[in-house]
């Protein structure tokens, strides 16, 4: 399977502290790929560097092959990046319809028309409802985004990410804080996501991280501890005192 | 040249005195006080009113600006700002703005829409020269109390109690509260001096700046290019800014008096744009 | 696919930018004031400058979420600016703030060194302005610039209003909301903030132009910042982000200014400053309800007289 995400020696200092050490990892194409560590171990960070929201301190990204370490975030998400957040990032004015519009008109390079009024390009429309069902917000599209449940406006998070048309798609924590009954819906439609878009999950859960991914990677100290099969990770004895470590001293 | 470098430093350290406050409110509560100058005025006017009216002495005048305009910022504070911390820039700036207005027409309909100068005592007045360096006599004055205030706040945020707290708070607030400091109450002490010591600075300013009530609107703008071109991590910033904004501005113009103001303002806005965080701020981690 | 659905959302979404009743009985008082009023022409005048002033405020505060203290000067040089700013690296409100009112500053040191061209500081008096379209002249009762200014506000306002319902101005919404995740979806923020307040920039211009034509004077007084800071105060008192609000302001502001000054002439900024403390202190959701709850009224009572209109959605972006 060709690389489609690769970082090599990536760095990022806050001050005189390292949040990430020289990170080389190699995503595969439509990956299930899973980043896990424990609390502060700059899982978060590598996501803001690969998407641009933080400028590395030392080493690159390369994205299909192709080098985007100074790219802006916007122009990466035109390449086919694209993440969801762990705090919900909503425009929480604008009704779940208007949101997902505004991606797709990105997407197709509408964003800017300011003569052309909003919803008279069918084809938008058509794809907003689709996106809208799937991600089972279709009852709530007209409501302002603010007044929504958590679990509503999660499940919104991610779909937002999707009326990117991602290639590779980087998922932060997405059922974080999403009480128990609702957590299902959230990862029936992460499951069901399409096979050719890779996926970089980034999760503290166990079970949700061994049920879904195929290749793991362990991120300790801002370096990467362990990278493998789910089940070489499950059986590595280093990983297990990683974790066992953190209960212990939490 | 040297007289005019003499001048400047002066300009320079009087706006330090009066912008210091509004530096470090800015820095520890991100609050936008663009009525500082209303305070400046305040510590102007009633030396004003002391000196040429009640008869007190000069130097007895400035200290009692200082502690009624402290005063003054300590009440303003408590009953006022404390209710605008949490609002958005946008309400602070109308907030802070409303008051400048109101300050204006008060003081207008008090004392008068005319410029005032405070008698200042004869000892003080004149120049005299060292090596051919013409140096006014108020402007030296200016220059040491000035001074001393700034290796006295210097000395008092790097080496007492308060001043650890103080600057725990401004880099963090979050994890100030933490560790148990009282932030509200080192800001409102912090912002009752910083008033002082702009009140401080209105009294001792009067004579090169002019005072009438239009005063903080008029030197608003020189105290917010102090502010955005040193930053507001410490004070050693805005004290660079304020002789580099002192020096500039008293050189520009005597040098091109045709472009008057033109060279702090394009001074401050190429220093924004090269450095959106100001001058002198830390390594841009945030 | 229900495409039922799809042609209901459709139909939702046409029906955003339709009229509501409450729009037409406020262009038609408008248009009545043009005949009914003519003893106060010439303040009506000066509201339809300052409305539109306010609505190039509106653009760019209420549509992008930018406070400028500059916005009275010219924004031709103030978007330039931005876009460098822009170029390198982020600035904080504060930045923002200095630097619009530091062009505003610098535009009127430049217009004072150039007394030649305007007069310096006495401003610029005896204005010819030739007749519009060389037929209507300017008359001293403000009978001619009041329908001239009128006439050349709604036209502006009309095309903002296509702006702000296009798929452009559904994203300033989007970057004043969350400017992180607008760039996450793809959005470049700063190209649509630049090109926001260019826009906005030609609104002012166009409102400084009409001020010379209508007046005959210009002066340096536009490039203050007490001009600025009463622009930021009609729109706070009108709301902002949702076009009327500079236009209602500017209408509540004229007349209470009008009765201010006729109370007390010399002291009418103390006024003006209690009503800005007051508005911030009782908080401006608060006052933008008030304004939203005479809208809601007015809609109601416009939808009574004209029966058979649609049911009014409320407006997007309410309030602040």
């Amino acid at each position: 399977m060709p690389v489609v995400l690769e970082t090599v020696g990536l760095e990022k200092h806050f001050g005189g502290i390292a949040a990430v050490a020289g990170v080389s990892l190699k995503i595969e194409k439509g990956a299930r790929h899973a980043l896990i560590g424990p609390n502060g171990a700059g899982k978060t960070t590598v996501i803001n560097l690969l998407t641009g929201v933080l400028r590395p301190s030392a080493g690159r990204i390369l994205l299909e092959g192709q080098d985007i370490t100074a790219l802006e975030a916007c122009k990466r998400v035109q390449r086919g990046l694209a993440r969801t957040f762990q705090i919900n990032q909503l425009f929480l004015d604008l009704t779940p319809l208007e949101t997902i519009g505004l991606a797709i008109a990105e997407r197709l390079g509408a964003g800017a028309h300011w003569w052309r009024l909003i919803g008279t390009n069918p084809q938008v429309v058509e794809e907003i409802v689709e996106i809208l069902a799937r991600f089972h917000l279709t009852d709530v599209m007209y409501e302002r985004t603010g007044n929504l449940p958590y679990g509503k406006q999660r499940l919104l998070e991610i779909a937002l990410a999707i009326a990117c048309r991602p290639h590779v798609l980087l998922l932060d924590e997405p059922a974080a804080g999403v009480p128990e009954d609702e957590r299902h819906e959230i990862l029936a439609t992460v499951a069901a996501l399409p096979g050719d878009v890779t996926v970089l999950l980034i999760e503290h859960d166990m079970d949700i991280v061994f049920s879904f991914a195929d290749r793991i990677s362990v991120l300790v100290n801002g370096a990467l501890f362990v990278d493998g099969a789910p089940e070489e990770v499950a059986r590595d004895p280093r990983v297990k005192a990683v974790y066992l470590g953190e209960s212990l001293d939490a | 040249m040297l007289t005019i470098l003499f001048d400047g430093i002066a300009y320079g350290m009087l706006l330090f005195v009066l912008a210091c406050g509004l530096s470090v409110t800015l820095g520890l509560m991100n609050f936008v006080n663009l009525a500082h100058g209303s305070f400046a005025m305040a510590g102007g006017y009633i030396t004003l009113v002391l000196v040429n009216r009640a008869g007190l002495p000069f130097f007895a005048g400035l200290p009692i600006a200082f502690v009624a305009t402290a005063l003054i910022g300590a009440l303003f504070e408590r009953t006022l700002y404390v209710h605008v911390y949490s609002r958005s820039h946008l309400d602070q700036v109308l907030f802070t703005i409303g008051l400048v207005f109101m300050s204006v027409a008060a003081v207008d309909y008090v004392m008068g829409s005319q410029q005032v100068f405070i008698q200042i005592p004869s000892v003080l007045q004149g120049r005299f020269e060292i090596f051919g360096v013409g140096v006014g006599r108020y402007r030296l004055l200016i220059i040491v109390i000035c001074g001393l205030l700034t290796v006295a706040l210097q000395l008092i945020l790097s080496s007492t109690r308060f001043g650890s707290r103080l600057r725990a708070s401004v880099d963090d607030p979050r994890v100030a509260r933490g560790l148990g400091i009282n932030v509200n109450a080192v800001f409102s002490l912090t912002f009752a001096v910083g008033s002082g010591l702009a009140g401080l600075g209105g009294a001792l300013g009067a004579e090169i700046l002019g005072l009438d009530p239009t005063f903080p609107l008029k030197y608003m703008v020189y105290f917010l290019i102090v502010v955005t071109v040193g930053g507001t991590s410490s004070i050693t910033g805005p004290f660079a800014a304020s002789l580099l904004i002192g020096i500039a501005d008293v050189a520009g113009k005597y040098y091109v008096p045709k472009f008057g103001a033109f060279v702090i303002y394009t001074i401050m806005i190429i220093v924004l744009i090269l450095r959106p965080q100001g001058l002198f701020a830390r390594a841009a981690g945030k | 696919m229900a495409s039922a659905l799809v042609a209901e959302v459709a139909r939702r979404l046409a029906r955003r930018a339709r009229w509501r009743p409450f729009e037409y009985a406020f262009w038609l008082a408008a248009l009545a004031s043009v005949f009914l009023l003519p003893g106060r022409h010439l303040i009506l005048t000066e509201i339809a400058w300052l409305a539109l002033f306010a609505l190039s405020l509106d653009l760019i505060l209420g549509y992008a979420g930018i406070i400028s203290l500059g916005h009275a000067a010219f924004f031709g040089l103030g978007s330039y600016v931005a876009a460098l700013l822009a170029k390198h690296g982020r600035g904080s409100d504060l930045t923002r703030l200095m630097v619009t009112l530091g062009v505003a500053l610098i535009m009127r040191e430049i217009a004072n060194q150039i007394p030649d061209i305007t007069g310096g500081a006495d401003g610029l008096q005896g204005v010819v302005v030739a007749p519009i379209l060389g037929v209507f002249h300017f008359d001293i009762f403000g009978h001619v610039s009041y329908a001239y200014c009128l006439i050349v506000l709604f036209v502006l306002f009309l095309l903002a209003r296509r702006v702000v319902y296009s798929p452009f101005g559904l994203s300033l919404r989007a970057v004043k909301g969350n400017a992180l995740r607008a760039s996450s979806i793809g959005i470049s923020v700063n190209a649509r903030l630049v090109a926001i307040y260019t826009f906005a920039a030609f609104y002012a211009g166009v409102a400084g132009a009409l001020l010379a034509q209508t007046t005959a004077f210009a002066s340096l007084d536009v490039f203050s910042f007490e001009r600025s800071a009463d622009l930021l105060l009609v729109l706070i008192i009108g709301g902002t982000g949702y076009l009327y609000g500079g236009l209602i302001g500017a209408v509540i502001f004229k007349l209470m200014q009008d009765w201010i000054a006729n109370l007390t002439p010399q002291y009418w900024q103390f006024w003006i400053g209690l009503v800005l403390v007051l508005i911030v202190l009782v908080g401006r959701d608060r006052v933008g309800l008030w304004t939203g709850g005479v809208r809601a009224l007015a809609e109601r009572l416009t939808r009574r007289l004209a029966p058979g209109a649609a049911p009014v959605p409320v407006p997007p972006g309410e309030g602040h």
